[in-house]
């Protein structure tokens, strides 16, 4: 089998996920054609057929005839939030998922939320709803597609602001398409009956022009046909056909710091989508060069996060030169075409830095290479302001040309012309140190000065012979090149600087982190480093026993709402807060302690207190650490329970030889005294025998009492009872083999029915059915009847052993299963532990007991222990 | 029933308690010998090999279960336990390593007799090859026709049932584990099944017992396993 051929394993789990929440999109080409109205239709026929529908949020616009078809669906109340005066209402994902239906309808998947929602798109409640097992209907317009928005804007003219990822579309189960031919959609127009919100009125008549329905249709279609074909493709993965795919295309996109960027990325995703291809979108950071300055770093975090969205994989890489280390990437990963920009500076700047495109195609050999054409609308790239240079730099290069000046002057004929340029020549490298900047302003006023002292004719700017020229322009050589070269190397030196503190920062965090012995100081660790590298107070939250967060280490509390951030971004292991797409206006950034896939905690920086921002390096940083973190607490977790579990078993083994030792020093003396009694009694006669009756009752008396200590303390002690399937009528039957002797003379009536099982420890249960029908026996009148009768009861089976004796003693029913509770007439009374026993085995089973005064007279004891009807024992065929 | 030429081997660390154990058997007209440890006793059995043996499992110089085990090595001689300690699990462990019986201290002497008999019993039993008919009370098995009768009546059993009957009647009065019955019924792959056990065992006590509540015959001891009466 070829690599080609086996299936791709994650396309066969998407394809089999059972229990996975479907989504379903109402799909349309444009405002009007009726997505609500069809999605409401098919939700009246689920609800019909039975299904537990509810509408989560739809919009009728006053449309009659949609809102009839509301009758008789269930309406969520929506969340009502105040901004700026105005109630705004959105979805309520809380309520919707506490109610959980099976089906939610969501009008209007690309929805903006209200500021103060938890996520800023309606898209991500949906995300939370599916992720939440609840099947979600929602209605999208093509123009709302993130990956078409350019291609709509195109023809529309108008640039789409509320987008959905195409990650969301791929997601959807199902996707039904409403089509309605441009000439109806018009018609329903000019009848009022499509809702245009009130300041979209002006642009209407550009918007629904024939000629932009009809492309705009023709867009719908073919989104969904790709996606018909994206089914038909799945089916052929799972089903192993591959006779039409001779080669794997694969894709990769050069992403930069210009806005021209955006479209690129999203080039490359319609051409990637087209070919079925994974893509890469990749992003070179030049060795040596300038770093970005924080406005082009986050458009190029902006670029990396959009290529995400957009379902590529996004690569960063460092290099020599750009095309250099794509063109080595797009080789090691078998990439087939590269997307690159059409330049938009002038060929100047080509010519004297080398053109990426250029170098591109020249080393791509088998590698299509595309050019994307820049928008003509997009916003020229703001050229980055100039960081304030050092000015002492530019003093020096003044000074090392005045003191190069000075002594060639005072040395006057002492000197040759050639040493005077030597001096300046020394001068210009001296300030070159400093950067290019002032290394050319020495180059500069060097040839000025050579020229102005000492060039014949002298004090003057006038060069007399050509070959001073020459001498120039060495001289600016000079002063550019090592002022370029300095330059270079104090970027490097500034980055690999960076990254030394970086690595030596997580190096000191993972020695601190290893040596820590419990989860405070892991915690503790982190709010040191953290707040380190980012100075922003910050707290570490663990989850305690019973799942709540607390904080572990950190000075400064939380507000509510912002443990809110730290508890989703920990519930759902991503990060939430300032920054992220979740909750992104928090003041705060909420890091999960990463291990694996799972969280262990969160580190909540609370940026906003500190007013600063989080650029990609802090970032980074933060990461690595939430995940060395989390690993550490995971391991010491692992620990303590480790260590709890030995401590547990020592225990377990200390209880159970005191038990054992306890029960056979008592045992043996009790086996002498009834053994040679019975064997004197076997041969005595009259008062002797008498007597020896009486000592041998009694030492069994004795043994008994022993039993039921031994019993409550074995199971209040907290050993976990064995559980087994067994019939109740064979529990009953040894029950009353052994106490034959105490109930001879009684009617017992039983009525348990054969099919009742529990699922209970044998030995106990026997006990604690022994206990009872030996307290029947012994306080009720003798011949009277006891009567045992077992039943169904919820998850379990009910026991009851009832007597027609005196009945209960006064007082509250239940304090006859306290330790040591002995009955009014001392005479038959034990040591009053025989139903303190009966409770302590029932609570053990996490089963209950409890004393009822019978109609008619006499006592019922009623056990409920868990069980019903036991598993199926295979059927014996043979 | 006893023959009077019987030897009890009698290993119990506690003088009263052997005093009282020869006093019983000797009246009864067994021959005793008494060891009070692990050494003394393995000596006594290897130098004249007893009809029976009363083992106590805690002795001053070991386990009366290392004991047991290597006197299955070479001797077939019943053999009953006698404890202190009351634990089910404790019983289990000494019947699957060979004990013919189990008896918790304290004990009566008919008890201790009763015990003693069947054990005898059994042991002679075994050496006679089997008989084609086995009754046990009214309970009647013909081997050969693979029939039951209770109390004259024929019993239709299935398969597994007849076997556990069968061999519960083989060793008829003695407790046999849950273990043991599902390695001689099932196969020695599902001894861990005891809920089919039960089930079977129940559908048996319906069709052999008069109020399968209250067992004559199909006795269970809880948490050990199940004896047939006899």
């Amino acid at each position: 089998m070829s690599e080609d051929d086996r299936p791709d394993p994650d396309a066969l789990l998407r394809a089999q996920a059972p229990g996975r929440a479907r989504l379903k999109i109402f799909f349309g080409a444009s405002p009007g054609v009726g997505k609500t109205y069809a999605m409401l239709e098919s939700a009246a026929r689920l609800k019909a057929e039975g299904t537990d529908v509810v509408i989560g949020i739809v919009e009728t616009h006053g449309r009659v005839d949609t809102a009839a078809l509301l009758d008789g669906l269930e309406v969520l109340p929506r969340k009502k939030i105040a901004y700026r005066g105005i109630e705004l209402e959105e979805l309520d994902v809380d309520a919707a998922v506490a109610r959980k239906p099976s089906v939610i309808l969501v009008d209007e998947l690309a929805h903006t939320n209200a500021p103060g929602v938890r996520h800023p798109k309606r898209w991500q409640d949906v995300m939370d709803l599916l992720e939440a097992g609840i099947d979600v209907h929602t209605t999208v317009n093509v123009q709302h597609v993130e990956s078409l928005v350019d291609a709509v804007s195109q023809i529309t003219g108008v640039r789409q602001r509320e987008t959905i990822p195409d990650a969301v579309l791929e997601r959807a189960d199902e996707i039904e398409l409403i089509d309605l031919p441009p000439e109806e959609l018009l018609d329903r127009l000019a009848e009022g009956k499509v809702y245009v919100p009130e300041q979209a009125r002006r642009a209407i008549d550009n918007y629904f022009k024939r000629g932009n329905l009809m492309a705009l249709r023709e867009l719908a279609l073919r989104r969904t046909a790709e996606r018909v074909d994206a089914d038909v493709q799945a089916y052929r993965r799972e089903q192993r056909i591959r006779t039409l795919w001779p080669t794997r295309e694969r894709l990769l996109v050069c992403i930069g710091p210009s806005p021209a960027s955006e479209k690129l990325v999203r080039a490359a995703r319609r051409i990637a989508e087209g070919m079925h291809a994974p893509w890469f979108a990749v992003h070179v950071e030049v060795t040596g060069a300038p770093p970005l300055s924080t406005e082009d770093r986050d458009r190029v975090e902006a670029h990396v996060a959009l290529a995400e969205t957009l379902g590529g994989e996004a690569v960063r890489l460092t290099g020599n030169s750009v095309a250099g280390a794509v063109l080595a990437f797009a080789r090691e990963r078998n990439v087939t075409r590269i997307v690159a920009g059409k330049p938009t500076h002038s060929r100047w700047r080509d010519r004297l830095r080398g053109s990426l495109l250029d170098e591109l195609i020249r080393g791509s050999g088998d590698i299509e290479i595309h050019v994307i054409a820049p928008s003509e609308d997009l916003p020229a790239r703001p050229t980055p302001e100039v960081a304030p240079r050092e000015w002492t730099g530019y003093l020096r290069a003044f000074a090392a040309v005045m003191i190069a000046t000075g002594i060639g002057v005072f040395a006057g004929p002492r000197l040759a012309l050639p040493d005077d340029v030597m001096l300046y020549l020394f001068a210009i490298m001296l300030a070159a140190l400093g950067g290019r900047g002032p290394g050319l302003v020495a180059a500069a006023l060097s040839v000025a000065a050579y020229d102005f002292f000492f060039v014949p004719p002298r004090y003057t700017l006038h060069v007399a012979e050509v070959r001073h020229l020459m001498t120039f322009a060495v001289m600016f050589a000079v002063g550019t090149a090592l002022g370029t070269l300095v330059a270079r190397l104090r970027h490097a030196e500034e980055a690999s600087l960076q990254r030394e503190r970086r690595t030596a920062a997580l190096l000191a965090f993972t020695t601190e982190v290893a040596a820590a012995r419990d989860i405070a100081d892991v915690a503790a660790a982190v709010v040191s480093h953290v707040e380190d590298a980012i100075a922003a107070p910050t707290v570490v939250l663990v989850p305690a026993t019973d799942g709540t967060l607390s904080a572990a280490a950190g000075l400064q509390p939380l507000a509510e709402n912002e443990m809110a951030v730290a508890r989703w971004a920990h519930e759902h292991r991503r990060p939430a807060g300032r920054g992220t797409e979740t909750l992104p206006s928090a003041r705060l950034l909420a890091m999960p302690l990463w291990v694996g896939e799972d969280s262990t905690g969160v580190a909540a920086v609370q940026i906003e207190r500190a007013r600063r921002r989080i650029d990609l390096d802090a970032r980074r940083l933060l990461e690595a650490i939430a995940r060395q973190g989390g690993v550490a607490i995971a391991r010491l977790r692992l620990a303590e329970e480790a260590r709890a579990a030995a401590l547990r078993m020592q225990a377990e083994e200390l209880r159970s030889s005191l038990l054992s030792t306890v029960s056979h020093d008592l045992r043996t003396p009790l086996a002498i005294i009834t053994g040679t009694a019975s064997g004197l009694r076997d041969t005595a006669t009259g008062d002797d025998r008498e007597a020896l009756d009486t000592i041998v009752d009694e030492a069994r008396r004795l043994t008994k009492i022993l039993e039921n200590l031994l019993a409550i303390t074995r199971v209040e002690s907290g050993a976990a009872v064995k559980r087994e399937w067994i019939p109740v009528e064979e529990i009953v039957g040894a029950a009353l083999a052994r106490c034959e002797g105490v109930l001879a003379g009684r009617d017992v009536a039983i009525h348990v029915d054969a099919d009742l099982a529990v699922e209970v420890d044998p030995v106990l249960t026997e006990q604690l059915l022994l206990n009872l029908l030996e307290n029947a026996a012994k306080h009720t009148p003798a011949g009277t009847p006891i009567e045992i009768r077992a039943s169904r009861d919820g998850a379990g089976v009910a026991v009851e052993v009832s007597d027609r004796g005196p009945g209960l003693p006064p007082g509250p029913p239940e304090q006859v299963f306290a330790k040591f509770f002995r009955g009014p007439d001392t005479r038959t009374a034990g040591a009053g532990l025989g139903l303190a026993v009966c409770r302590g085995i029932a609570v053990a089973h996490g089963g209950r007991i409890e004393a009822l005064r019978r109609d008619g007279g006499g006592a019922t004891f009623r056990v409920w222990l868990p069980g019903g009807e036991a598993p199926e024992a295979p059927s014996e065929a043979a | 029933m006893t023959e009077p030429s019987d030897t009890v081997l009698v290993v119990e660390d506690e003088a009263p308690m052997r005093r009282f154990v020869r006093s019983a058997l000797t009246t009864h007209g067994f021959k005793v010998v008494e060891a009070g440890t692990l050494r003394d006793a393995e000596g006594l059995a290897t130098e004249s090999p007893p009809d029976l043996i009363l083992l106590d499992l805690g002795l001053p110089d070991g386990d009366g279960l290392e004991l047991l085990a290597r006197l299955r090595e070479w001797s077939r001689a019943p053999v009953i336990v006698l404890s202190a300690r009351g634990r089910e699990e404790d019983k289990v462990v000494a019947l699957d390593a060979g004990a013919d019986d189990y008896l918790t201290k304290p004990f009566g002497t008919s008890e201790l007799l009763a015990r003693i008999r069947v054990a005898l019993r059994h042991a002679r039993a075994q050496q006679r090859p089997d008989e084609p008919v086995l009754a046990v009370g009214p309970i009647k098995i013909d081997h050969a026709r693979h029939e039951v009768h209770v109390a004259g009546t024929l019993v239709h059993l299935t398969p597994i049932e007849f076997r556990l009957l069968a061999l519960l009647a083989r060793h008829a009065g003695k407790v046999l584990t849950h273990r043991q019955l599902l390695h001689e019924v099932w196969g020695p792959r599902s001894t861990h099944q005891t809920h089919y056990l039960r089930v079977h065992m129940a559908a048996l006590r319906r069709k052999i017992e008069a109020d399968p509540a209250r067992p004559k015959y199909l006795m269970t001891e809880a948490g050990v396993g199940y004896r047939l009466r006899d």
